[in-house]
């Protein structure tokens, strides 16, 4: 009898310029396989399932652990983190796409590096003063860490923005990871001096209320974060600040 | 005076840690990673970070964390930089607090402690069972923020390929590749810091991350810089064996309770439920009453692979034992343990709430590394090393959550030490040392592409992460530490007939791993013919043959310098600083 087999169909893409083409894959069946083994399967024998020489596949990953974020790729259409798509509750042939909203590197591998610059305009962190020592934090209450901590687990795969009908170029939507993380940092008792600073920066074309609520985000997000419960709460502050600044003219 | 400019390469923990103390202190850095810093290896550690912060009453001290890890490291740290360690350690706590890591709390909303493997006291901090990722943020964030005022420049995807040195020796930057373009390009500095992690890939499957090659220090290590401890890894006991890696079963779930235990009788084919109390061996809890579940790692996985292999009492016939968690609430599970019991249900569809967890030893830590002095320099001038890559705050075994704070206390000293090098360093000696060393990974890069011959890089990285799995991890005897030297050398001559199936320009990844391959080759014989060398049981290094520590010949610090030559490495011995703890018998199964 001949050994279990796979199917993958996985779109190649050389550069940004070259054309996409799709290669087929047939590998050996093994237990507990997942998308990252097989393509390093692939990679130790770059073959088709055509008996054609090929390339290995390329394509960003890191951990393994769906917690560094790297591996976001499209899987039977659904944006997803490579390494936790184990092959047996997948439907074959395997269809391996890069994300489609960010700019195409080669094959599977595409720049997210538009999710760091907007943590980097919305001030995504806490001012400290310096880290000489200072003594000890501001007391947080337990209630207060367990609503904060799932906003920290954001791991910026991009899932989120890729599955948003609103984050696309006309909108230049900053999309839900960073909006959560403007959440994260307001509630911070020190990282809410920035409130204002953020809220404004989420208040014009591409803030918040780009937001269509189709709620594709929260359903996407591998770590089910609260992303639809922070836009609701980050668009009704940048309300109250929108206000509040036409008061203060 | 131009501001000094420093080099850093790697974005974990130490590497940002190094980065916040450069940029404070008014230096100007330029930070080097394969990978967007945000997503470094640092973020899969779990379970959490120890300080003696005394927090519940049990009268902890920094004294006894140090004593601890001396302890634990079998005595062959150098003590003073040990102790300076931990007695920051609290101090780095507060300052992770203040930048807002979700630190768990108690209901007074003070931070919360849980116990780790090792010691009798609750010492450490936690976020939930994803400390390594919370920290890791707030870092990243600190980092951010002096990128926005233009102090830090990041060169994401870039990787780091070699050191340029001067015509004395001296560090005046470095050469790395574009991994999108393919360029290679020198980049000037007054100093550098190593801060690469560790080597897991070497071993092929580990819990490393895929980044973790340790590339960067063979590099550097190749180009002159001693090699220390090398033969020190730590197998974690309790990983989820996989097709692509093992991922790692945090030592925080035996701190919340967790029990170890196999059916008495070999192939006991009930299901779990059915097996009663007296019919489980509680194996570390019988041999180790006092610390019982939380011995330390080196000593839990010598214990697993005697009950699997000796005893033959493995789960159905298989190399796995049971990591129990079923005896505590849900609740209390998810909230102290989320993240690590997601990702057992994730990765292996089973609920560990439900049904206990399968597990088994799997590489894990590197706790030899780049020799570096107490001001954390390698033997070449400017060239600084911090976090796992380097070799001094673990000693023979590395404790839980002590390395989450050797990072950062690491690259704490690092940076401000990197800085006052720049400030004092002279006029580079001679010119050309820049073109010199671009000539030098040209000709490398050129062969390399151009090779005809037949061997996949892939396959031949697969060869040397199942030797060295086999020969040089938990058990380890001589002839077949020379076996796995004579398939290395094997290979780093296969290697010469390496064969890119990608030959392209762009973000060419075969490339970029046939490059790291060399490196993991030339690195491994440094693990191999250290353990040969070694001829005692010492932490993590046990060798049947030898089942004593041996202080009087080796209580050392094992130092390898590259020779270039076939016959590998060359070894000396260093005396380790024990001016603060006197070398005493090592036992878990008794308090010490």
């Amino acid at each position: 009898m001949a050994n279990k087999t796979v199917q993958f169909e996985i779109k190649r893409q050389a550069s940004p310029e070259s054309p996409a083409v799709w290669e087929r894959f047939e590998l050996e069946w093994r237990p507990g396989m997942n998308v990252i083994s097989s393509m390093m399967e692939i990679a130790a024998n770059p073959v088709t399932a055509d008996g054609k020489p090929t390339t290995p596949i390329t394509y960003d990953s890191n951990c393994l652990e769906e917690i560094c974020g790297s591996c976001a790729m499209r899987i039977n259409g659904k944006a997803r983190m490579a390494c936790s798509a184990l092959v047996d509750n997948l439907e074959q042939p395997i269809k391996l796409e890069p994300l489609s909203k960010f700019p195409l590197v080669r094959d599977l591998q595409v720049d997210r590096a538009v999710l760091f610059d907007n943590l980097m305009a919305v001030k995504a962190w806490v001012p400290v003063d310096g880290t000489y020592d200072l003594g000890s934090g501001p007391r947080v209450f337990p209630q207060q860490q367990e609503a904060n901590y799932p906003l920290s687990n954001c791991i910026s795969c991009a899932c989120c923005m890729e599955v948003c009908p609103q984050f696309n170029e006309d909108t230049g939507f900053v999309g839900a990871a960073t909006i959560a993380q403007v959440k994260l940092f307001n509630n911070h008792p020190t990282g809410k001096v920035f409130k204002e600073d953020r809220l404004r920066a989420l208040a014009g074309d591409g803030g918040v209320q780009e937001c269509g609520f189709a709620q594709n985000c929260v359903e996407a997000c591998p770590k089910q974060l609260p992303l639809t419960e922070a836009i609701s709460d980050i668009s009704r502050d940048v309300m109250v600040q929108k206000v509040s600044d036409w008061l203060r003219g | 005076m131009a501001a000094p400019r420093i080099i850093v390469v790697g974005g974990g923990l130490a590497g940002l840690a190094a980065v916040i103390k450069i940029a404070e202190a008014g230096g100007t850095v330029d930070l080097f990673s394969i990978v967007p810093v945000k997503r470094s290896h640092s973020v899969c550690a779990q379970g959490g970070i120890n300080a003696a912060k005394n927090l519940k009453g049990e009268g902890d001290t920094t004294a006894q964390h140090f004593d601890d890890t001396i302890y634990g490291g079998d005595f062959l740290a150098n003590q003073t930089v040990v102790k300076a360690m931990c007695e920051a350690a609290p101090g780095i706590i507060d300052l992770l607090d203040r930048m807002g890591v979700p630190f768990n709390r108690t209901p007074e909303g003070l931070l919360d402690f849980r116990r780790f493997g090792g010691t009798l006291y609750h010492r450490t901090a936690f976020a939930g069972a994803t400390t390594g990722q919370q920290l890791l943020y707030a870092l990243d964030e600190q980092v951010r923020r002096y990128e926005a005022e233009g102090k830090v420049k990041k060169y994401e995807g870039w990787e780091f390929l070699s050191a340029v040195l001067d015509s004395k020796g001296q560090a005046r930057g470095i050469t790395a590749l574009n991994l999108r373009s393919m360029e290679l390009k020198s980049f000037p500095s007054d100093a550098i810091i190593i801060a690469t992690g560790g080597i897991g890939a070497i071993f092929g499957k580990s819990t490393n991350s895929v980044v973790c090659t340790g590339s960067a220090q063979s590099a550097i290590f190749q180009q002159g810089a001693y090699y220390a401890n090398g033969e020190f890894i730590q197998v974690h006991p309790t990983s989820i064996p996989g097709e692509d890696k093992l991922r790692l079963m945090s030592e925080s779930a035996r701190g919340e309770g967790g029990r170890v235990w196999v059916p008495r009788k070999a192939g006991d084919a009930r299901p779990v439920k059915q097996i009663p109390a007296a019919e489980r061996f509680y194996f570390l809890e019988e041999w180790y009453p006092k610390y019982g579940n939380l011995v330390p790692r080196d000593v839990a996985t010598r214990a697993i692979h005697k009950v699997v292999y000796e005893l033959g009492l493995g789960l159905e016939g298989q190399p796995m034992v049971y990591l129990d968690l079923t005896h505590i609430d849900r609740e209390t599970l998810h909230h102290k343990l989320g993240g690590i019991l997601e990702i057992y249900e994730k990765f292996v569809g089973v609920d560990p709430c439900v049904e206990p967890m399968k597990i088994f030893p799997g590489m894990h830590y590197t706790m030899g590394g780049l020799w570096v002095d107490f001001n954390q320099m390698t033997n070449i001038p400017g060239i600084f090393a911090a976090g796992e890559c380097e070799y001094q705050y673990h000693g023979a075994n590395r404790l839980g959550a002590n390395s989450l704070v050797s990072c950062i206390f690491g690259g704490f000293q690092a940076g401000p030490n990197a800085m006052q090098f720049a400030k004092n360093a002279t006029a580079s000696e001679g010119n050309g040392c820049h073109e010199k060393e671009i000539a030098r990974q040209t000709e490398i890069n050129q062969k390399l592409m151009s090779n005809q011959g037949g061997e996949n890089p892939f396959r031949l990285w697969r060869e040397l992460g199942q030797t060295m799995t086999e020969h040089a991890t938990v058990i380890r005897y001589n002839k077949n530490l020379q076996r796995a030297d004579e398939k290395i050398v094997e290979l780093i001559d296969r290697y010469k007939n390496v064969n890119l199936s990608d030959r392209s320009q762009w973000a060419n990844t075969s490339f970029a791993f046939a490059r790291q391959l060399k490196n993991m080759l030339e690195l491994s014989r440094t693990v191999v013919l250290g353990a040969m060398l070694r001829d005692e049981s010492r932490g993590a290094h046990y060798k049947p043959d030898f089942p004593d520590r041996n202080d009087e010949k080796f209580l050392k610090t094992t130092k390898a310098s590259y020779t270039g030559d076939v016959s590998g490495p060359r070894f000396e011995f260093e005396e380790v600083d024990t001016q603060y703890i006197k070398p005493r018998p090592r036992r878990y199964d008794a308090a010490k």
